[in-house]
């Protein structure tokens, strides 16, 4: 299986493979609490004491980089998921189910696109507090609607393939034709599309924490790491070039693999 | 010297496999040339080689193209210009947002070869030409409001724009019904001669090319067979996969022996109308076949014959009528129908490719219909695998592949293998062989007789080919605009008056001589 994979994919294994451990294991190998003031100086550069520099109160990056690998590896992942399967699971429904039932997600589904996300994760956040797995629910929301679009288009087109139609014929009941007959041939777009959501969430996360509403301090997920450092651009410090390649090769590593998966099916 | 001349033409995948296999013919002026063979056997590469141009993933490894005075290297520059192609779908090849003028007159306006005005005259003037309604108008048109035989030929007339030195006419004709594909091989035929133009024809159908080529070069896994003028490809063929494609090309009686209809009404179908929103489709149909017969259901496009199909299998619910199987009303939606109904008619689509789900290897699409009806799970179920696939006449390797691996042949036999698994009364096949290379369709109407003999099968055979249905059908009934207007026994076929439409059909059906269809002409004028 691996070995059939083309490079990227290997490579793109490999990453994701490496993200998932240090998300599991990394705040076993920090060196350093994750909000401990260790350097008198800010934005340090590189050197045997602090891997990959200090930040802009003087905390160690590396350290900061392995607990906060858990909150973008571990919620980002799992909020994507949530709104991938979530969608999908509607768009099946509304594909094989009556054209009242397709009617009424679809609409809903609209409804929930014109509402603005980030003022609703801010009134949701005001109303109950930040918290894990609030965020968690915010960011799956938010992208439920996307996600139901595309597959539902997918799945619609799929509905009229003739295998479907030969299903129908033999009997099929709804749940056969939307689990065995549609999803597997839409599995790969969809995947693709899991990717492409991973990266807004990994965004959208970031996003809620430089308004302070995200995950909170002195926890921080990648993209709140690139925020809080942003001073340090003018100097080039590792404390925000870091961050910022971790998203990247995190981003870049999941979609390499989705992309290789496609090739053999 | 020769006008075109191909010699030692090699074309290879990147992934090292050849594709066309030292390939040399020459062609003079005015003449035209046939590459005739089945899909896979590189007719088309060959077509395309002669624009020097190579399908992604392929490329020319060796031998050269000279057309004049060019060579292969030159040929690029001339695509469009001095060398034309005319693909097969012409539906797929026209753009649906521009009108029929801009693309025809695009390639001389391109090549600086005329002004717009210039062109358009020229356009018009071949409009005439190819005989297309409304010459003066149609350009204004778009590809949508157009018939498949009107889109054909004037993907004919933008070929011709530019006075091409060679036309490349790659299957034509094959996506047309064949009252249209006379009338659009006639308006070809016509204007390859007046123009004078160098013609390559690329077709599967012996007949037709036999109608339109003084040479013929017959292909086979990318190699030349045979080559040589077409009456002595016809008359005296040398090569036995030649004489393999005539066979094909021939109809061959497998009519069986009466004894299997039984005098039992199996499918009764009373007053059946269908629409599809106002537009009707099915008018008044009535019909009733015998328990093992084999009813052939003949049309052209349109014709209504597949949404017969669908709503025998409860696809389309009919606006009125009844359907019966063996004196039980079938329900006419399928959420009123029963698992027993479902078992007893299963469809067998055309396009097996579609028919059968990509993403299940075919061990996985024929154990449902045995889990599903017959509740065999486990050696029982595998047993009745290994059964099915060898009545099909397919290898027990299969079992683990996926349909996108097989060939079209292998497919359209999973598919039957599946309808087979439910162990119906009635199988509704629905133009099982018109995807299929001839030799391989003959194959399959084989492998139908077969089954038939053996489990006394109920078929109900669609076709828009008449000479196939009359070669296995024991009944036949022709559809035209949504009615029966013809229903005879096939032994008496020959014998009985035919409705014009069913004579026009005949008629229609080229013969394999050269000279048919021009004696068409002289009698239809």
């Amino acid at each position: 299986m691996i070995r059939s994979l083309p490079l990227s994919g290997k490579i793109g294994l490999a990453t994701v493979i490496f993200w998932l451990l240090t998300a599991m294991f990394g705040p076993l190998l920090a060196p350093h609490p994750v909000g401990e003031f260790v350097d008198m100086d800010v934005f340090s550069g590189i050197s045997s004491t602090f891997p990959l520099g200090t930040d802009y109160l003087g905390r160690d990056v590396f350290s900061r980089l392995l607990y906060g690998a858990r909150y973008t590896v571990g919620l980002a992942a799992a909020a994507a998921m949530l709104a991938s399967i979530t969608g999908i699971g509607l768009a099946l429904t509304a594909a094989v189910g009556s054209r009242v039932l397709d009617e009424l997600l679809s609409r809903f589904m609209d409804t929930m696109i014109s509402i603005p996300s980030k003022i609703l994760a801010l009134v949701l956040v005001a109303a109950f507090g930040s918290s894990i797995p609030l965020l968690l629910v915010i960011c799956a929301f938010t992208y439920v609607p996307g996600s139901y679009r595309i597959a539902r288009s997918l799945a619609v087109n799929l509905a009229q393939m003739d295998y479907v139609q030969v299903a129908k014929t033999q009997g099929e009941g709804r749940w056969h034709i939307g689990l065995r007959e549609i999803l597997p041939n839409m599995i790969h777009p969809m995947l693709a599309d899991f990717g492409l959501r991973f990266v807004f969430i990994v965004l959208l996360l970031s996003g809620l924490s430089f308004l302070g509403l995200g995950v909170q301090p002195p926890e921080a997920d990648f993209g709140s790491l690139v925020r809080e450092n942003i001073s340090g651009l003018a100097e080039g410090a590792p404390a925000i070039i870091v961050p910022a390649i971790a998203i990247a090769t995190l981003t870049i590593g999941v979609n390499l693999l989705i992309d290789a998966m496609r090739g053999k099916r | 010297m020769a006008y075109l001349e191909v010699n030692h033409l090699c074309v290879k995948a990147d992934t090292g496999k050849t594709i066309v296999h030292d390939a040399s013919f020459s062609l003079n002026k005015g003449e035209v040339l046939a590459l005739i063979g089945e899909s896979g056997s590189g007719k088309t590469t060959i077509a395309l080689s002669l624009m020097g141009y190579a399908r992604r993933g392929t490329h020319i490894a060796g031998g050269d193209v000279r057309l004049g005075e060019a060579h292969l290297k030159d040929l690029p520059a001339l695509r469009g210009n001095r060398i034309a192609y005319i693909a097969q779908s012409a539906a797929a090849a026209f753009n649906p947002s521009l009108n029929i003028m801009d693309q025809v007159i695009e390639a001389a306006l391109v090549h600086r070869i005329m002004d717009r005005a210039q062109a358009e005259a020229k356009a018009i003037e071949l409009f005439h030409a190819l005989a297309l309604p409304f010459p003066d108008t149609i350009g204004q048109r778009y590809p949508h409001q157009l018939s498949g035989g009107q889109l054909q030929r004037l993907m004919a007339a933008m070929a011709f724009i530019t006075d091409p030195d060679l036309v490349i006419l790659d299957e034509p004709t094959t996506a047309l019904d064949v009252t249209t594909q006379v009338e659009v091989l006639r308006a070809f035929k016509q204007v390859v001669k007046d123009r004078g133009a160098t013609a390559v024809y690329v077709s599967h159908d012996l007949a037709v090319v036999a109608q339109m080529a003084d040479h013929i070069v017959v292909l086979n896994h990318g190699e030349i067979k045979e080559q040589g003028t077409t009456a002595e490809i016809l008359h005296a063929p040398k090569d036995d996969y030649t004489k393999l494609l005539m066979a094909a090309a021939e109809p061959t009686n497998r009519v069986v022996v009466d004894a299997l209809v039984q005098p039992v009404p199996l499918l009764e179908v009373r007053g059946v109308n269908a629409s599809y929103g106002n537009r009707p489709i099915l008018k008044d149909i009535n019909f009733t076949m015998q328990r093992g017969a084999m009813l052939g259901v003949i049309g052209e496009s349109g014709s209504g014959k597949s949404t017969l199909a669908r709503v025998i299998a409860g696809l389309v619910v009919p606006t009125s009528g009844e359907v019966r199987l063996a004196g039980d009303i079938l329900p006419a939606a399928l959420s009123a129908r029963e698992q027993e109904h479902f078992r007893r008619v299963q469809i067998v689509f055309q396009n097996a490719s579609t028919a059968l789900n990509p993403a299940h290897d075919v061990a996985q699409i024929l154990a449902r219909p045995l889990a599903f009806y017959h509740q065999l799970k486990g050696e029982a179920a595998q047993k009745r695998l290994l059964a099915l696939i060898d009545m099909v006449k397919l290898p027990a390797s299969v079992l683990t592949r996926r349909c996108t691996e097989l060939s079209g042949g292998q497919i359209q036999r999973i598919n039957l293998a599946r309808a087979l698994a439910a162990e119906p009364e009635l199988v509704l096949c629905d133009e099982v062989t018109s995807a299929l290379d001839t030799v391989v369709g003959a194959a399959i109407l084989d492998l139908l007789a077969e089954l038939r003999r053996e489990l006394n099968l109920s078929i109900m055979f669609i076709s828009h080919d008449i000479s196939t249905v009359r070669a296995i059908c024991d009944d036949i009934m022709v559809l035209y605009q949504g009615a029966v207007v013809e229903h005879v026994r096939g032994s008496d076929f020959d014998q009985v008056r035919h409705h014009d439409y069913t004579e026009l059909l005949l008629s229609s059906v080229p013969e394999l001589r050269a000279g048919w269809l021009e004696e068409r002409k002289a009698r239809t004028a």
